[in-house]
Parts: C-alpha cells; structure tokens; sequence
C-alpha cells in the first residue's frame, strides 16, 4: 500500500525535460541578458537609451498587470495606483538615504518601491478582491481615484501638484557608478527587467500560478476542490502590486520625480491599452503590448495632432477584430505553418491588404482634415499630417477621402469574408495532416 | 444654520436626481446586457455638447428634445454595431470596448469644441430667481432640472410598472435569457435599451450643461462616481441606484458646504506630531475632501455590504 502511494508521483510528474529542451528554455532567458547587453552599442544615442529604458519599465509594469487581467482574469481600472506610490516610495527613500548616508546604494531603491506597492495592494488588495468580474472593475475604479485625489491633498507628502524630486547621484556609489548618465540608467533598468521577467514567469509555473489560472476559468470549481478563490485572487494581487511597485520605483528614479500623474486614470489606461493590444492569453503578449504602445505614443505624437485618438481606435480595433491582441494574431498562424498550408491563406491577406489600407488611409486624412478646421481653423490649409503634405481646404481631398473610406470599407469586408474563407480551409488542411489547433 | 441646511438639501437631491437620471440608465443596461457600459457618462457629456451646439442653431428647447433623441441613436448604433459584434468575446471584452470608446469620445469631442469650457447658458425664458429663502436667490433653471428630472423618474416608473415593455424589460433584469426563449426579439430590445438609457444621459447632459461646466473632462469627472453609485446601489438594482444616487447627491454637497477640520475640531488638543506630515490630515476641512467622499463611502460599503445597499447578484 504505501510502496503504491510513493509510487504515484513518480508517474502523476511530468518527464525531465530533454536536454536539448531545456538548453532551448534556458537559451531564450540568455539570449535575452545578452541582446540587452549590446542594444546600446547598437543604439547609442541617448534617445533611443531613454525609448530602451522607458521600454523595460514598461515592460515590467505591463507583466504585472497581466498577473491580474491575463492570469487571473480581474480586469483593473487602477493598476497605477501600486506604480504611483511605489514611486513616491523610491523617491523618498533617495532622498532620506541622500540625506543621512546610509550604505544604500541605488540598484536596490525598487525594491523599496516594490516593498512599497506589496503593502499597499496587502492594504487595499483585501476589499477589492472580494468580488471578482465587473465589480470589481468598478471598484479598482474607485479605488484608483480616492488614492489619486487623496495624494492631492496630503501635500506634504506627495508634494502636491509639482510632485517630489530627488537626485539620483547623491547616494552611496558602487564601482564608481554615478547613475548620471543615461546609459547607467539604462543597464540598471535592462537588470531589473530581466530579474522582473524572469521572476514573473517563474510565478506562472508555479502551483500558485496555475491556480490563479482556474479562478479566472472557473472560480465555482476552484471552490469544489477547496481553494477560497479570494485568496488567490487577493495573493496573485499583491504581487501584480509588487512587481508594478517595482517598475513605478525605476520610472522615479529615471525621471528623478514623482507626480500624481504617476497614480492618475491616465497611468492606468495606458497599461491596460499596452497589456490588451499585446495580448493577454501569451506571457510574452504584455512584453509586445508594451514595445509597441511605448513605441507608438514616442512615434505618434511627433506625426500627427490627435494621436491620442489613433492610439483610442487602434485599441477599439483590437478589442472588436482580435481579441487575442498582437501575440494572439501571429500564434493564430502557428497550426498552419506546422502544417504547411500557410501558403494558402497569404494570398488571400493580401487581397485583403489593398483595400484595409485604402480604408484606413481615408479615414486618417478625414481625421486630419477635420482636426484642420477645428482646431487650427485660421492656420494654412497646407497641413502635413504622418510626413505627407496636403491641402486640406481642397474639395478633390474631401473627395478622396470619402470615396477611399466608404469604397475600402465595402470592398474590405468582401476580402475579409473570404480570408475567413480560406483561412477555415488551410486550417482543415493542417488538421488532415495531424497537427493539433 | 437653517440656510445652509435648506439649500444644501435641496441641491444635494438635484444632483442626487441627476445621478440618478444616469444611473438608471446604467443600470439597466448591465442587467440587461451584463455589461457595465463604460462610455454611459461619455454620452451624458455627448448630450451637453449635442445641446450646446442645437441651442446655438435653434434655441434651447429644441436641444433639449434634439439632443438626446440623437446621442439616444448613436448609442443605439453603437450597440447594434459594436458591442454586439464584442458580445461573443465575453464581458471583459466589452468593458473593455466601451473603455475604448469613452477614451475615444473624449478626444473626438476635444478634436471638435476644444478642450476649455464653452459658453453654454441658462435659457432667458429660466434666467431667473425663482424664489428667495433667507436672502439667497435660488435661481429658476435649479427647479427647472429637478422637474425635468422627477418627471423623468415617474415617466421611467410608470413605464417599467405598467406598461408590456417595461414588464418585458422587468423580466430582463432577473432572467434575460428566459425572455429570450419566450421568443422577444432580444437583440432589439437590447438596443432600445441601450438607445433610451443613453438618451436619459443625454437628456441629464442637456439640462447639467447650462448650470454646471460644459467641457470635455466632465465624463471624466462624473463617470468614476456614476460607477460609485451603481455599486454602492448594489448592481443591477435600480431602487438601490435610487438610494445611492440621493446619497451621494447629499452627502457631496453637505460636505462641500461645511468647513471643520480636526485642529477646528480639536484645535486645543493639538498633538506634536500633528506638525509634521500628519499636519495635511490635521488641517484639511471637510470641503476639500468633499470630492473623494463617493469613494470612502464605496470602501465603507465593500467592507461592511460588499453587495450593495439593495444588491442581490455577484457579478
């Protein structure tokens, strides 16, 4: 009997990986340290430095909201909240250890910020996860704003309107390290992205993580089996608020301040856009998510007036045709290239390509000829909008513009219909070959 | 003392109707369609600026019949056309969807009138104190919305107790899917209702924007209390919607009106450490934290009622 007991997790556990498998698993996270070791020889200007470490912080803030909406299934409105005071945190804690010289030195400030944002997501985490679904949605909602409207008021603390500063070279040095130069700045960020990375995914694996996944698949069943489905939710909450506590910490140090914009609604939307248009069903989706939106808001706002609202369409797009976000579109393609028959559907984008664009490109130069006469109604009509030049006052533009959106958006959901089309067909032919969807 | 306590009421149940126009609307929405339609308070804003610019072609009252009528069907296309198509991808997609359209509104109504105030005044025919208590003029454009809106509110009641549709839209609340057997057309009873829940923001926007600030952040501002409401409420009950919306309607402008603070109220005491950055909570009055009161009471309540005042269901 007990031979037979101690037999069984011999057999329930999975097979050691093969050694090749897991030099492949290992390969990824060094190849990882590695490219981030030499993106700043290959980008050295300190532009591209800034968009990197902006970039890593992002990342890190993306994933741990992709603990709560991706993993658990809690869709929240107030994500910055943990950011914003682990901010503050990390600001205050440069300046008090500036101030009497402790043998702190900087790399270790975020995890005052993250310690920060575990405290409070351990104080405000109790009540919010009660309930799970939309209201709880409403209540982060809440949340977020009476901790954004209280840090207006305790001025003395979150320095009101102007925020706090802090200089980040006044602390104890290691290995004649200023942390001036962006470049410092930029490799202490690449470090914590990596530790953060791989600390998230390992919290995927673990039970804790799989559990997380059953409340959000099925909280009922998670019951039955005798998990109260609100610890879960409230532990896998207080770490989505200490890796986000962590990330708010290197945004201050970056920035050298702390504001409530850290805290706002603001704050919050982006990592919601950044984390859904990468997509949340992929631990990889967020990283994606928070390249592109990151890229996109630098890129944007030096093209176009309202890139907000692009920005607002984009996710509205995402969220109507791919609910999967970006990673969930390229994973759709996995069956078929392991079948062969990807060939057959590429035809069918492209047919589908032409009149897309033609849709979107009148529907941009609509947007830009009414921003013209709203909002810069006296300037010249000679407006340049993504790099190309154009009269906006000129009927044969209006024109132009109506008949690509109206003519593309006909044509386009033809072409769509038969990607679906031949997109059912390729995907039947990579399933006869035995490739599982 | 009196004054105060006469006029603040009655501006605290003016806005509590107000709120109350919007979250019925709201309300019936998510228990109709299960989804708490994020972009309601974008199309409360729709309904200002929509009546702002119909008043500036026509006069006031036609914007007050025009205006919701046609945020009514743009909100009615948005459901036919968008949150249906969301619909299969389930409910977090469409909070999500209406997310997106609430960012998206407010930069398009940016992109149109601007991101400052416009001018959007009191008709002349209403420009007028209509009645004088203890020396302050109360003007007759306040009584004029809490008209409106009582009215709106006994028209809803009316419709929703006694009439086929209500009790269709009654039956929706607590079992939409038994409705849906009983062979009603679903899908366009969802749209009529998104469409009039819509237009009742709207018609809240149309008669909030002469006397409070037509700009484009007011969603911004009023949506996050709106939800406030609908959960403290208890989601998917409307006379929950009812109480909330009175309540926090009283409690927001009681609190604007008062000025004690704990070293006024304890100013003998006064502690050392009060002096220190403790001295922000020491001295702060009750008005300044009049705007984050909807959300203590929104903790206060998940702590002690996590479903709501009048709440039965969990999601």
């Amino acid at each position: 009997m007990s031979d037979a007991l101690a037999k069984i997790p011999a057999t329930i556990a999975p097979p050691r990986p093969a050694a090749s498998d897991r030099l492949k698993f290992y390969g990824i996270w060094i190849g990882a340290a590695l490219a981030l070791l030499v993106l700043p020889k290959l980008f050295s200007s300190g532009g591209s430095l800034t968009t990197f470490s902006l970039i890593g912080i992002s990342i890190i803030f993306s994933l741990s909201y992709n603990i709560l909406l991706g993993q658990t299934g809690m869709l929240s409105f107030g994500h910055a909240v943990y950011y914003g005071l682990g901010g503050f945190l990390a600001i205050h804690a440069i300046n008090i250890i500036a101030r009497n010289k402790f043998a702190i030195p900087l790399p270790l400030v975020p995890l005052v910020g993250g310690a920060a944002g575990l405290v409070f997501a351990m104080l405000l985490g109790w009540v919010s996860t009660r309930r799970s679904g939309t209201a709880f949605a409403m209540i982060s909602l809440g949340v977020a704003e009476l901790v954004a409207s209280s840090a207006l008021i305790l001025r003395t603390f979150f320095g009101g309107e102007a925020g706090v500063s802090a200089n980040r070279t006044k602390v104890l040095r290691l290995f004649d390290w200023s942390f001036g130069p962006q470049i410092q700045i930029y490799y202490l960020v690449a470090a914590w992205t990596l530790i953060a990375v791989i600390a998230m995914y390992a919290l995927t694996r673990t039970p804790l993580g799989r559990m997380c996944n059953a409340v959000r698949d099925n909280p009922e069943r998670v019951q039955f089996v005798g998990y109260d489905p609100h610890i879960i939710r409230y532990i896998a909450f207080c770490f989505s608020g200490l890796f986000a506590g962590i990330a708010g910490a290197l945004a201050a140090i970056n920035f050298e301040i702390a504001n409530s914009a850290y805290l706002g609604a603001v704050q919050s939307g982006t990592v919601l856009f950044a984390t859904y248009i990468g997509g949340v069903g992929f631990f990889i989706g967020p990283i994606v998510g928070a390249i592109f939106v990151t890229l996109l808001s630098l890129g944007l706002s030096d093209l176009t007036q309202v890139w907000q609202l692009y920005f607002g369409l984009i996710f509205i797009a995402v969220v109507m045709f791919a609910p999967g976000g970006i990673t969930g579109l390229l994973m759709m393609h996995r069956p078929l290239l392991k079948g062969g028959t990807l060939s057959r559907v590429l035809p069918s984008y492209l047919v589908a390509f032409v009149p897309t664009l033609a849709m979107i490109t009148g529907l941009m130069l609509a947007i830009e000829t009414t921003v013209h006469f709203t909002v810069n109604p006296g300037e010249d009509s000679h407006i340049k909008a993504f790099g190309i030049p154009f009269d906006a006052a000129n009927p044969a533009i209006w024109a132009v513009a109506a008949v690509l959106l109206i003519g593309g958006f006909i044509i386009a959901r033809k072409t769509w219909a038969r990607v679906a089309g031949s997109w059912d067909d390729a995907l039947t032919a990579a399933r006869e070959k035995g490739v599982a969807a | 003392m009196l004054e105060l306590i006469v006029i603040s009421t009655l501006n605290g149940v003016l806005y509590g109707m107000l709120l109350f126009l919007m979250a019925s609307g709201l309300t019936v929405i998510f228990s109709m369609l299960g989804v708490l339609n994020f972009a309601h308070a974008s199309f409360y804003m729709l309904g200002a600026f929509f009546g702002f610019q119909i008043s500036r072609w026509f006069g006031f009252w036609p914007a007050l019949i025009l205006a919701p009528l046609l945020a009514g069907a743009l909100g009615a296309a948005v459901e036919r056309y968008g949150l249906r198509h969301v619909h299969k991808n389930g409910h977090v997609a469409e909070l999500l969807f209406t997310f997106g359209l609430a960012f998206a509104i407010e930069e398009i109504v940016q992109i149109i009138w601007g991101k400052s105030p416009v001018d959007f005044r009191v008709p002349p025919l209403l420009d007028f104190p209509a009645f004088t208590l203890f020396s302050t003029n109360y003007p007759a454009f306040k009584i004029f919305m809490l008209v409106v809106s009582i009215v709106i509110f006994i028209g809803l009641l009316v419709v929703l107790k006694r009439t086929r549709i209500g009790l269709i839209v009654q039956a929706a609340l607590t079992h939409p899917h038994m409705v849906g057997h009983l062979g009603h057309n679903v899908g366009r009873i969802f749209m009529l209702v998104f469409g009039v829940g819509t237009a009742l923001a709207a018609v809240a926007g149309v008669i909030a924007g002469p006397a409070l600030v037509t700009q484009s952040n007011m969603a911004g501002l009023l949506g996050p209390i709106l939800f406030v409401v609908v959960v403290v409420g208890g989601l998917g009950s409307l006379p929950g919607a009812f109480i909330a919306s009175l309540l926090i309607g009283l409690v927001q402008t009681f609190a604007v009106s008062m000025n004690g603070s704990l070293a006024g109220a304890f100013g003998p005491l006064s502690p050392d450490y009060a002096a220190t950055w403790l001295s922000d909570i020491w001295n702060v009055t009750v008005a300044q934290i009049a705007p984050i009161m909807p959300y203590l009471l929104l903790v206060l309540i998940l702590i002690f009622r996590p479903m709501g005042l009048l709440g039965t269901r969990d999601t």
